[in-house]
């Protein structure tokens, strides 16, 4: 098809005068140089490049690599541990087997109990982290944009981020008392730096040749980071979501051990009520909760990052 | 001011010859004792639809030349105008492409960031891609292809800019041997179509010998026009003819003389 409109846009409609003897010369220099022979060697010599850059295997072999694995250390660690109380190292009620464990976590399953509790700390994850987001966002921007700012908000992440994030819970009880907002505070001192990190990183990082690129076919001020430094830093960006939700998710959990509120019963409070009512069954149940909750989590945003970096031709595909 | 306002009209009226007009130009980066003058008093006109090669040894400034004319940089001193207002289109060694966006979305940015409609980039999108025979990869990813495809997608993207010079930056210099013959057939047969006025920096003399209708030499630290030579060896013409080589050899004995001055 490119080959006929090579031939057809010098010869066709272009007829009189000097014109047209010009572009019948021009015609002819065009075949001569190979206007059919062109097409098919280009053709020829992108069919040898791309030759075998595909893989060969099939989507539920891929699905099974994945999984086995992550089946196979499931089932180690269930081995281990009921190995461990066979062994007699504790009695029962400290450190129940593995069955009467998911027994319990079948019947918890049922309760409105389990469900509220779950629906508490998930509310309090996403508004804690969407919170850091937005936080560490504007930090992020601003601090890429303003080299002053950037000096100081990037020696305070440092600072923030070597700090341990329950080490801030007596200060955020002393400010907030035993409330949600002490848990939201340190929820964001958890994760906002990693995410403004991530967003001074991704601008930092954009290719200068990208940039060069860019502002040579005409984008400018906005323009330019619509629609070169923002995608150009999203990896770097997920990369610092991913890394911030680590930080709330550890941060929240702290929290709802240390802060309790009544008549607000959260997974970290359960945990909590567990042990103190010596109920090992229900304590680990809820454990295994957090545990399924935190990897489905990371399992999302493994898989945007991974969409990314493919879209972006970082990683190859799975 | 007015010296500059001067400048100005001098260099619109020397458009009316040539579609690029660089007079006096220098670049100096930095300053005081560690100032690289990288060109100085640089003067070069390109006739429309003139197919220019600039040659140089390393760290002539070829590439920095390339910059001032896109109007990516500024110059120190002396003027540059270019045929048709805005910025050139540019093309880089590397394609550049951006990896987020399909090879249809990389061609057809320039139209967006003009803001033509949907319908219309869409067909100009096809259009640049058949110039450029990748008709079948608009929604293919940029490292899904190999590195000739990637810079044919960069050319498509350049001429998306519709503008009537195209600068290009060593822009095969990676490239293996076999598809860099192919290209210089390809940017031959579109600068002749499209009537392009084209100025092609390379370290390459066949490839300027292949390519150019003129071909000028850059000296070394600082950047100087010091030679240049009509090629009249009519197209279409193949880098291993006995004529392009002759040219070539030639051309590569003034680039040792300029590089033996640099020995002491």
């Amino acid at each position: 098809m490119a080959v006929e409109s090579t031939e057809s846009i010098p010869g066709g409609s272009n007829a009189g005068g000097s014109n047209a003897v010009e572009s019948k010369a021009l015609e002819a220099r065009v075949v001569d140089t190979g206007g059919r022979q062109l097409g098919s060697e280009f053709s020829g010599l992108d069919a040898l490049d791309l030759a075998g850059r595909r893989s060969g295997r099939t989507r539920a072999a891929r699905l099974w690599a994945g999984t086995w694995p992550k089946v196979l250390a499931l089932a180690l660690v269930v081995a281990l541990w009921q190995v461990v109380v066979w062994s007699g190292w504790r009695p029962d009620y400290v450190l129940p087997g593995p069955r009467p464990v998911f027994t319990e976590l079948g019947r918890l399953s049922t309760t409105s109990h389990l469900w509220s509790a779950l629906g508490t700390t998930m509310r309090r994850a996403l508004i804690g982290f969407a919170a850091a987001g937005v936080i560490g966002f504007l930090l992020g921007v601003a601090s890429a944009r303003i080299p002053p700012l950037r000096a100081a908000i990037g020696s305070m992440i440092t600072a923030l981020q070597t700090m341990p994030s329950i080490a801030w819970f007596p200060l955020a009880i002393l400010l907030f008392k035993l409330s949600e907002n002490a848990i939201f505070f340190v929820v964001i001192l958890g994760a906002a730096p990693s995410i403004a990190n991530g967003v001074m990183a991704g601008v930092d990082y954009v290719p200068p040749l990208l940039l060069r690129a860019g502002r040579n076919i005409g984008a400018k001020g906005i323009g330019l980071y619509r629609f070169v430094i923002a995608p150009a830093s999203l990896p770097y960006i997920v990369a610092g979501l991913k890394q911030g939700w680590a930080f709330a998710w550890r941060s929240l959990m702290a929290g709802e051990l240390l802060v309790s509120i009544a008549n607000r019963p959260s997974l970290g409070f359960s945990l909590e009520a567990s042990r103190q009512l010596n109920d090992a069954v229900g304590l680990l149940a809820y454990m295994i909760v957090i545990l399924i909750l935190g990897l489905l989590v990371d399992n999302v945003f493994g898989r945007v990052d991974h969409a990314v970096r493919v879209r972006w031709g970082i990683t190859a595909k799975r | 001011m007015t010296s500059v306002l001067r400048k100005d009209v001098e260099a619109e009226r020397s458009l009316d010859r040539s579609a690029v007009s660089v007079s006096g130009v220098s670049k100096v980066f930095g300053r005081g004792s560690t100032a690289v003058h990288a060109l100085d008093n640089v003067s070069l006109d390109v006739a429309p639809g003139e197919f220019v090669c600039l040659v140089g040894a390393s760290g002539c400034g070829k590439s920095t030349m390339l910059s001032l004319v896109a109007g990516l940089d500024e110059p120190t001193a002396g003027t540059i105008a270019v045929a048709g207002g805005a910025n050139p289109a540019l093309m880089f060694q590397e394609p550049a492409l951006f990896p987020w966006l399909t090879v249809g979305g990389n061609v057809g940015l320039p139209l967006r960031l003009r803001k033509v409609p949907r319908q219309e980039r869409a067909a100009r999108v096809a259009e640049l891609l058949g110039t450029v025979h990748l008709s079948e990869f608009g929604r293919r990813r940029p490292h899904e292809l190999s590195g000739g495809m990637r810079q044919r997608v960069a050319l498509a993207r350049t001429l998306a800019l519709d503008t009537p010079v195209l600068l290009m930056d060593e822009p095969f210099g990676a490239l293996d041997a076999m598809t860099r013959d192919i290209l210089h057939d390809e940017i031959e047969r579109i600068w002749r179509e499209r009537q392009l006025t084209v100025l092609f920096v390379t370290h390459n003399v066949r490839e300027a010998a292949r390519l150019g209708d003129r071909i000028v030499l850059l000296s070394s630290r600082p950047g100087r026009v010091v030679w240049e030579r009509r090629v009249d060896v009519p197209r279409p013409r193949r880098i291993d003819s006995p004529e392009i080589a002759a040219i070539a050899a030639e051309v590569t004995d003034r680039l040792r003389q300029e590089v033996r001055r640099h020995g002491r």
